[in-house]
């Protein structure tokens, strides 16, 4: 067994080394100065506490949508529809300041109340993903990629239609709410402690939702076997919609710290792509939660880092896209390619494990 | 005169339609075989900016669709290896290329960003382009337009009447049947699966040599039409015919949302072109909500004209997944 932990380090070593290469040539391809592009990628992200804090800032949504989305794929459910689940957040979390605004309650409670709204409108639109799955039959990824368009016409005709600028509406979203109605952030920063705290809390939660209770054991046996885990009284479609209901709510926080903490307002692009970078983040670490808040530490560094690119290099800021893509899927092929081993060096002295229920009808075996 | 333009615009929706219907015919072969080919979104994109730059280079614009296959097959051809050699997720691999095509497509594609570049001309067929109505419908279409009707009847018929499309059909539905019958599934499911990448590739191609000729990065508007054509090929129910119906009543609704917004001019034009998207959530409810359980429970308890009735109009929308679509086949 010791042989093969260290076997897997190095595949994964491996792995790194393999993306790093792939982006390299991918800039080589267009004629680029890779080590300067990677320097600048560095220098951008943790070359000063000011460009620190803004991978803090992308950190929190991020690892925000990360803790939810461990919670659907524990349940064996590939929740894209996440990108949808936060727009609703942001815009239920907008509605909320927008009625309070003017009420002259206390600040904090408004902001609170705001945040509340933004869990409800993401564990909403969850809900109407899961409800399609689980009544509809239609596919959770088919029926999310669905929602997430509807959702962005949704906010786009928000911020077109009722609650445009008074003027004239634009593309930059709608008017900025009083710096009062937003999380209180460090002076000479962006930067709200609180937003990060409410990252770092809903992380734990999910850690120790899934380890440490009889909930998360019964949720892994639904994603690991539906159709065993119901023949031993789990309830099964209960479950998954819980799930879906639990990520929507982590994925409204991020939408309602997207208005509360980064743009102080609803803009079109509001979910700025954090819900399907969360699912390479989880999909990178396996789907264990320890590792969540480095790897999404790290992906917002390469963000942030690679923001100077175009100005600098006169590069494309995508290059961020591109080496977090090719490290995941790197990762894939080598944890594939591990498997196939292991499974040749240890195929003639081990029963083959039953095929699985839920799939019996693909894996009949032919002799 | 108001009718012309109406034929001109249909003719137009067609035009537009084409590359949808590709892809979809594309991911309808990989799907067949078993294996879905997720990263649609990233391929179109990648080989809308590669075809482009190669014809762009080149000045030659088949040189331009043949790189769009190429580079189409070369991911359906990782997907391949990722899903059917090493047994990983399909999903997984395929919404990682998804992403990771897209950003490599923005990234390679800056230097070429608003180059105007050679673009597809039609090409009328003589004789028939001179047929009132059909004519300006069907025949004065470019070269790929054609190649789309084409391809709906020859891989329909492919598929349904040939021995080949036989055992494609096998392979996706009972792999071990075919199995024993002396195919062998998984060069099969690499060959089609390839093959349905390079199909795939001809709709960037035609987007950025065509419908909406050149590349413009992010503003290219192309982003999420992969996502859409993956809906289609689920209402299409794995059916080229059924798929092109798909495409073109897509490609209709995104043209009457143009129609319609100067007479609804307090809907702003982004609403407008994404209505077809909450239409499509529900077309592929009805599709799908006769394999849920509790319909059937439910009619059961009806009198028995409105069980027949309703069951019957459920069975048409029916869509039935290959039973064994992004399953592992072994042979130990």
């Amino acid at each position: 067994m010791r042989s093969s932990r260290w076997f897997n380090i190095l595949m994964q070593v491996i792995a790194v080394a393999l993306a790093l290469l792939f982006t390299t040539l991918v800039l080589l391809a267009s004629s680029a100065p890779p080590l300067d592009a990677f320097k600048n990628i560095i220098i951008g992200s943790v070359g000063s506490w000011g460009k620190f804090s803004d991978v803090l800032i992308s950190w929190v949504p991020l690892l925000l949508v990360t803790a939810g989305l461990l919670v659907t794929f524990t349940a064996g459910l590939w929740n894209i529809g996440i990108e949808g689940q936060i727009t609703l957040g942001a815009i239920f979390t907008t509605w909320a300041l927008r009625s309070l605004q003017d009420s002259g309650w206390p600040p904090l409670l408004v902001i609170s109340i705001s945040i509340i709204a933004g869990m409800l409108g993401g564990a909403l639109w969850a809900a109407l993903a899961g409800a399609l799955k689980t009544f509809g039959g239609v596919n959770e990824i088919f029926g999310g990629l669905g929602l997430n368009f509807v959702a962005t016409a949704f906010n786009i005709w928000l911020i077109f239609g009722p609650w445009k600028r008074p003027g004239v509406a634009s593309m930059s979203g709608t008017m900025p709410f009083d710096d009062a109605l937003s999380l209180p952030a460090l002076p000479g920063s962006r930067l709200s402690l609180v937003a990060v705290a409410l990252a770092i809390i809903s992380i734990v939660i999910v850690y120790f939702l899934l380890k440490g209770t009889y909930f998360g054991l019964r949720l892994k046996a639904v994603g690991k076997n539906p159709r065993a885990a119901h023949l031993l009284g789990v309830p099964t479609w209960q479950y998954m919609m819980v799930s879906f209901v639990v990520c929507g709510l982590f994925a409204g926080i991020a939408g309602a710290v997207q208005v509360t903490s980064v743009y102080h307002r609803l803009i079109p692009s509001i979910s700025s792509g954090y819900g399907f970078l969360g699912l390479l983040v989880a999909m990178l670490i396996n789907y264990q939660p320890i590792w969540a808040a480095p790897v999404a530490l790290f992906f917002a560094a390469l963000n942030i880092g690679s923001i100077q690119l175009p100005v600098v290099l006169k590069l494309d800021s995508t290059l961020a896209g591109v080496l977090q893509g090719t490290l995941v899927l790197f990762v894939l092929l080598a944890d594939g390619v591990r498997q196939r081993w292991i499974k040749k060096a240890t195929t003639q002295f081990e029963p083959q494990p039953m095929p699985l229920l839920e799939n019996e009808s693909g894996k009949d075996k032919s002799q | 005169m108001t009718f012309d333009i109406l034929l001109i615009s249909l003719a137009g929706v067609l035009t537009a339609a084409a590359p949808v219907l590709i892809a979809v015919i594309g991911e309808t072969i990989s799907e067949r075989a078993g294996v879905i080919n997720l990263s649609m979104n990233g391929t179109i994109l990648l080989t809308a900016m590669g075809g482009f730059a190669v014809a762009l280079a080149t000045g030659n614009i088949a040189l331009g669709f043949l790189a769009g296959m190429a580079i189409g097959a070369l991911v359906a051809a990782v997907v391949a290896f990722a899903s059917i050699t090493l047994k990983q997720s399909q999903v997984a691999v395929g919404f990682i290329l998804a992403l990771l095509c897209r950003d490599l497509s923005y990234f390679l594609g800056n230097p070429i960003m608003g180059a105007s570049g050679p673009r597809l001309s039609s090409t009328p067929i003589p004789f028939l382009s001179g047929i009132p109505i059909l004519g300006p419908l069907f025949f004065k279409q470019d070269v790929m337009t054609y190649l789309s009707f084409i391809l709906i009847a020859a891989v329909w018929i492919f598929i349904f009447r040939t021995r080949p499309g036989l055992m494609l059909q096998g392979i996706g539905e009972r792999p071990a049947a075919a199995f024993v019958r002396g195919a062998n599934v998984n060069a099969l499911r690499y060959f089609y699966t390839i093959l349905g990448g390079a199909i795939i590739g001809l709709a960037g191609p035609i987007y950025s040599l065509s419908v909406k000729a050149g590349w413009k990065g992010t503003i290219s508007g192309l982003d999420g039409i992969g996502w859409i054509a993956l809906s289609i090929t689920i209402f299409g129910g794995w059916d080229p015919i059924r798929a092109a119906f798909g495409a073109y009543l897509f490609a209709l609704l995104q043209w009457l949302g143009l129609v319609l917004q100067p007479i609804l001019p307090g809907v702003p034009s982004q609403v407008l072109q994404v209505a077809p998207f909450p239409l499509m959530i529900l077309t592929l409810l009805f599709v799908n909500i006769g394999n849920a359980e509790w319909v059937e429970r439910t009619l059961a308890g009806l009198p028995e004209p409105a069980r027949r009735a309703i069951t019957r109009i459920l069975r048409a929308l029916r869509a039935t997944p290959p039973a064994s679509l992004g399953v592992p086949f072994e042979t130990e």
